[in-house]
């Protein structure tokens, strides 16, 4: 299935993700297919190698699959690395998106978790028109 | 899964180097960096690689030009082709654009490509994909070694193995040296390119 979006649906996306993470604190954010396509980067990726990151989290995503099949569980739907000055969060956007959060020290767990289930459910709206 | 973005109009394809473990897969990709400038390829990524093994995959974007007035990035990815790493390929198998199939023409490997052949098969069935009509291209790898003592596979033997029922294009090839790697990076991109565009205009 191959994915087309077009300019609104990525503003539309841009601006939620924007409103909801980067707003709060989020330094930088992306939204990938579980193929490493990079679809939306917000916030402040310019120092980052993002194709390089998005590439590796779906691979990352895919290889924690497997280790939770191995336990008897179908998927480990977030990931959390927690890095001396800057933390990483993987959450499934249903079965074929991730969304990654970087956020420093100074912003709490708890606040992203939050902030990115509320973006989750908008984008999954915007993610299913599409694909429909 | 391509992805195709309107708003940067850009369109994204993955292409895949599969294969029987130390085919070559990883030397062709570290010929095309080795070989591209630095503004149409991005940084290359391998990753968990002990020895000469990948052990998960290796990783380069690259961007071709642009077709009307889309701009194409690709992204290539090899897999370990060791049997036992098969959870790793059918990971980096997901969303599969284009295949390269690099063969090793060394004759005691044989049985290795057949082996290898078959499993990308399955794999890809895995992903709903039919081998048949994925874009699919051959290279038969280790060409330079035809004038030593060990014994290759010639050409025809290995069309004969791996292409009678396919009939996909196939190139001879020496990833170390560099013989046939961009005549098979070139025809793969251009029907993967094509199959993704076809797929575009239908909608």
């Amino acid at each position: 299935m191959d994915l087309v979006l077009s300019k609104r649906d990525i503003e539309e996306m841009y601006k939620c993700i924007s409103e909801n993470l980067v707003r709060e604190g989020a330094d930088c954010v992306l939204l990938i297919d579980r193929a490493a396509n990079l679809i939306v980067n917000c916030g402040n990726p310019m120092t980052l190698d993002v194709v390089s990151l998005a590439a590796l989290s779906a691979a990352n995503f895919g290889a924690t699959a497997e280790i939770a099949r191995i336990i008897g569980e179908e998927e480990f739907s977030l990931l959390f690395h927690k890095g001396r000055h800057e933390n990483i969060h993987f959450t499934s956007v249903g079965e074929n998106y991730i969304l990654i959060t970087l956020f420093g020290k100074e912003v709490s767990l708890g606040l992203i978790r939050l902030k990115v289930e509320k973006t989750i459910k908008k984008l999954q709206e915007i993610l299913q028109r599409v694909e429909s | 899964m391509a992805f195709i973005d309107f708003s940067k109009r850009e369109i994204q394809c993955k292409i895949v180097y599969y294969g029987p473990g130390r085919g070559g897969k990883t030397t062709n990709l570290l010929y095309i960096h080795k070989a591209m400038t630095e503004n149409v390829r991005g940084k290359m990524v391998s990753i968990d690689t002990k020895g000469d093994r990948t052990l998960f995959f290796d990783f380069l974007p690259l961007s071709l030009g642009s077709i009307h007035n889309m701009s194409i990035k690709i992204q290539l990815y090899t897999v370990p082709g060791q049997v036992m790493y098969n959870a790793s390929r059918k990971l980096v198998l997901k969303g599969v654009d284009g295949v390269v199939f690099v063969a090793d023409s060394l004759r005691v490997r044989r049985a290795n490509n057949l082996e290898s052949l078959a499993n990308l098969e399955e794999n890809l069935r895995g992903e709903n994909l039919d081998m048949t009509r994925i874009p699919l291209v051959l290279q038969y790898n280790k060409r330079d070694l035809a004038d030593g003592e060990i014994p290759l596979m010639t050409i025809e033997e290995l069309d004969e193995d791996l292409n009678s029922q396919l009939h996909v294009p196939s190139f001879p090839g020496s990833a170390i040296k560099g013989t046939g790697v961009f005549e098979t990076l070139r025809e793969i991109s251009k029907i993967t390119v094509k199959q993704v565009h076809e797929k575009l205009l239908k909608r």
